[in-house]
């Protein structure tokens, strides 16, 4: 971590100061007369950002952990579809899929005129779901592969040592196994929740209105084109900061 | 075999894709070669500004270090979409003034250039990274040797360090020219016309969605694999008399 | 070696690339998302519609050397600006907020706009029937700067390109879109479009809709503004404007 001593080193200072004219110089000579009218709706994509950021790392770890542990240790029938999975997610931009799912989906909706009547139409004419589903699928895809390599590297020593105390195999997994490759991967989440946040702007393509998406309207409500970017940086900059100091916290935590 | 598309349904999608119009299957590997040349370009911008970043980040001044750092940092923070935005907006329009103020005319950027440089500058951030951990990786002795033999700096660098620390770059570059190939796609939000813009324009003009993404999807997962083989090989060749990795893993 | 060659490659792309300047191409910047029957590409990669021959006869018309450079439509004002295309042609509405930014030449046609909806659905082209709808618009056009002011009680979506607006409604994920009714009589005819129908013009207001189509220029180029406003009076009176419109439309879509 960087401290505050070893921030006043000269050079440092120097590059703070310039850093500082910088800012200043952004915040007169720019044009930011347009916050004030667009804050709410800023507000409520950047809270559209963070729960859907939130709900897929979720569920995506959810999904890692079966894709990780069929590969590893999993019957060919298992395996084989996991490795595959995780290849396909791997080896395709997210844009395509998420418009695969999007839009290739509700072109073949006509053909079915039962599913507008189906229970799960609310919810199918809406964006939000696709995009879930997307970002999910894609984080279980990489994680998945990290997992795999997590699983296998449990000491084996452990895993006899439980077996010849007689533990079943769901406890053994569970007490075990488990908690060890979760450790394992702990250094490598933050990083990967990073990337899924950066991969969230990606979802503005198919309507749903997260922090991006507000940013957009703003560009094409009132032509500035700069200020609304430098901005949008700066907020997933500090977003990702907010991610990296949560992982560290948790990890101390977990590594007592 | 049209015996075959027949049964299974697919002969209009076989349709849509050959390659011949009215098939959209050229427009696709158009935008495909596009893809590639950009993903291509980038990954060598992106090496070069990695090369020197590693050696400005591990021999260079603290000033040049802090704004490597700074630079990295940023980068992985922000959203290539939104950097890609910025870069492709910022970077043309200062060139331009740039030139202009000089008094030279307006300087020509073609899509592909455009593209190169912005995910060159993104490619960039993550090579550094990678190479810096390659570098420290050789071991010491192997460079204080060339440089008691009075190699000067530079040749030490062609000569020693660079070979001797292929085999530790080879599977982080092989994972950043993944990235750049599959970041080329985001090029279709700025209107680059490449493998994903040209699918959306099929897409669109014929209402086959399912069909056109799902061929753009295989096509990317076929540089993929294909990719995967080839860097397996230059792995196996940059690691040519090193013992092998895997055989203390039990 | 191999570093050397993709060194050397590199380089040698970039000092290729930066040489490469003609002065007197004029850039006729496009949507590069397809916007049908006014410009799309086809399946041998051609650019075709009215617009593209219309653009072709002004420059032909106004002695320039055009070349149509596709740029991405939410992008093209930064991109006149930024001075990467030099006049844009894409069926851009002339209105008061775009000419703060830009400047228009005359008109070279007009179209109302409409709003589109499935047949079986009783919808007025009004605030109140479409209140609680679901409405889809493209971004950065008049058409949202519309939606927002007046379908204040109805949920809009923001599309990219009209084509996807236009998708979600064929496959029912939005009851109404608002657009251009040239572009909307194509859809509404075509296969997919069958769902549908044009449920009339939106009332017009001016401030918002413009006044017609015009080739945008970079504020203060009045030579190429001049030229463009000479092409388009010299296609309109030798008849070449009627040609080509008679090849695409049974109706004419300019007047005074």
């Amino acid at each position: 971590m960087t401290t505050l001593k070893s921030l006043m080193v000269p050079h440092r200072i120097v590059m703070m100061l310039l850093f500082a004219a910088l800012v200043l110089w952004c915040a007169l000579s720019l044009r930011w007369d347009w916050i004030p009218k667009y804050a709410p709706l800023a507000l409520e994509g950047l809270w559209t950002t963070i729960w859907i950021l939130a709900l897929t790392t979720v569920l995506g770890f959810l999904l890692a952990v079966p894709l990780g542990l069929a590969q590893a240790i999993g019957p060919w029938y298992l395996s084989i579809p996991a490795r595959t999975f995780c290849t396909i997610i791997r080896g395709t931009p997210l844009l395509l899929q998420i418009w695969l799912l999007y839009y290739g989906l509700g072109s073949l909706f006509p053909q079915f005129p039962w599913i507008r009547s189906s229970e799960l139409w609310p919810y199918l004419r809406q964006a939000w779901p696709y995009a879930v589903l997307a970002l999910t699928l894609s984080y279980a895809g990489y994680e998945g592969e990290v997992m795999r390599g997590a699983f296998s590297g449990v000491a084996k020593g452990q895993l006899e040592a439980a077996k010849s105390f007689g533990m079943r195999r769901f406890t053994m997994f569970r007490r075990i196994w488990l908690p060890q490759a979760v450790r394992n991967v702990l250094p490598t989440l933050g990083g990967e929740t990073i990337l899924q946040l950066k991969a969230t702007p990606l979802v503005a393509t198919i309507t749903v209105i997260d922090i991006y998406a507000v940013s957009s309207r703003v560009r094409s409500d009132t032509f500035i084109v700069y200020e609304p970017l430098l901005l949008l940086a700066l907020v997933y900059m500090v977003i990702a900061g907010l991610i990296t100091l949560a992982f560290k916290r948790f990890e101390n935590q977990v590594a007592r | 075999m049209e015996l075959i598309l027949e049964t299974l349904g697919l002969a209009e999608s076989a349709q849509l894709l050959s390659l011949s119009p009215p098939g959209w299957g050229a427009n696709l590997l158009r935008g495909l070669v596009n893809s590639l040349k950009i993903a291509f370009g980038a990954f060598g911008f992106g090496l070069l500004i990695g090369l020197f970043g590693a050696y400005g980040k591990l021999y260079g001044g603290p000033v040049l270090r802090d704004l490597l750092a700074i630079y990295t940092t940023v980068i992985r923070a922000v959203p290539e979409l939104v950097l890609i935005l910025i870069l492709y907006y910022v970077g043309t329009d200062l060139i331009n003034k740039a030139s202009s103020a000089l008094g030279y005319g307006r300087i020509e950027i073609s899509g592909v250039v455009a593209g190169i440089w912005v995910l060159g500058i993104v490619q960039g951030a993550y090579s550094i990274e990678v190479l810096r951990g390659a570098i420290q990786a050789v071991p010491p002795g192997q460079i204080e040797a060339a440089r008691a033999f009075g190699m000067p700096p530079i040749m030490t660098m062609w000569r020693v360090t660079i070979p001797a620390m292929m085999s530790f770059a080879t599977p982080g570059l092989a994972n950043l020219w993944l990235i750049a190939t599959k970041d080329t796609a985001l090029l279709a939000i700025v209107g680059f016309s490449e493998l994903t813009l040209e699918t959306r324009q099929a897409a669109s003009s014929t209402r086959a969605y399912f069909t056109f993404f799902l061929a753009a999807g295989a096509l990317y997962l076929i540089v993929t694999l294909c990719s995967g083989v080839v860097f397996a090989w230059i792995e196996k060749w940059a690691r040519r008399g090193q013992p092998s990795l895997r055989e203390d893993r039990t | 070696m191999k570093v050397k060659t993709i060194l050397a490659a590199t380089v040698a792309a970039l000092t290729l690339a930066a040489g490469a300047a003609s002065a007197e191409q004029v850039k006729i910047g496009i949507a590069a998302e397809a916007y049908p029957p006014f410009a799309s590409v086809d399946s041998s990669g051609t650019w075709v519609g009215w617009e593209i021959e219309v653009i072709d006869a002004v420059c032909a018309a106004a002695e320039l050397d055009c070349v149509i450079t596709p740029v991405a439509w939410d992008g093209i004002i930064p991109s006149l600006t930024g001075q990467q295309i030099d006049a844009i042609m894409a069926s851009m509405s002339i209105t008061e907020e775009r000419s703060k930014t830009i400047d228009f030449s005359n008109a070279y046609y007009n179209t109302p706009a409409v709003i589109v909806a499935d047949k079986s659905m009783d919808i007025e082209p009004t605030p109140e029937s479409l209140a609680g709808k679901i409405i889809g618009i493209q971004a950065s056009t008049i058409h949202q700067a519309y939606a927002q002011a007046y379908f204040k009680d109805s949920e809009i979506r923001v599309y990219q390109t009209q084509d996807e607006a236009n998708q979600d409604l064929f496959a029912g994920r939005i009851d109404a879109t608002q657009a251009d009714s040239i572009a909307m009589a194509d859809f509404v005819g075509s296969d997919a479009g069958g769902c549908c129908e044009i449920k009339g013009p939106v009332a017009n207001d001016e401030a918002i809709l413009g006044k017609g189509v015009g080739a945008g220029t970079r504020k203060g180029d009045d030579a190429l503004q001049t030229a463009l406003n000479a092409g388009i009076a010299a296609i309109l009176a030798d008849g070449t404007h009627e040609k080509i419109t008679a090849r695409y439309f049974n109706a004419s879509i300019y007047s005074e």
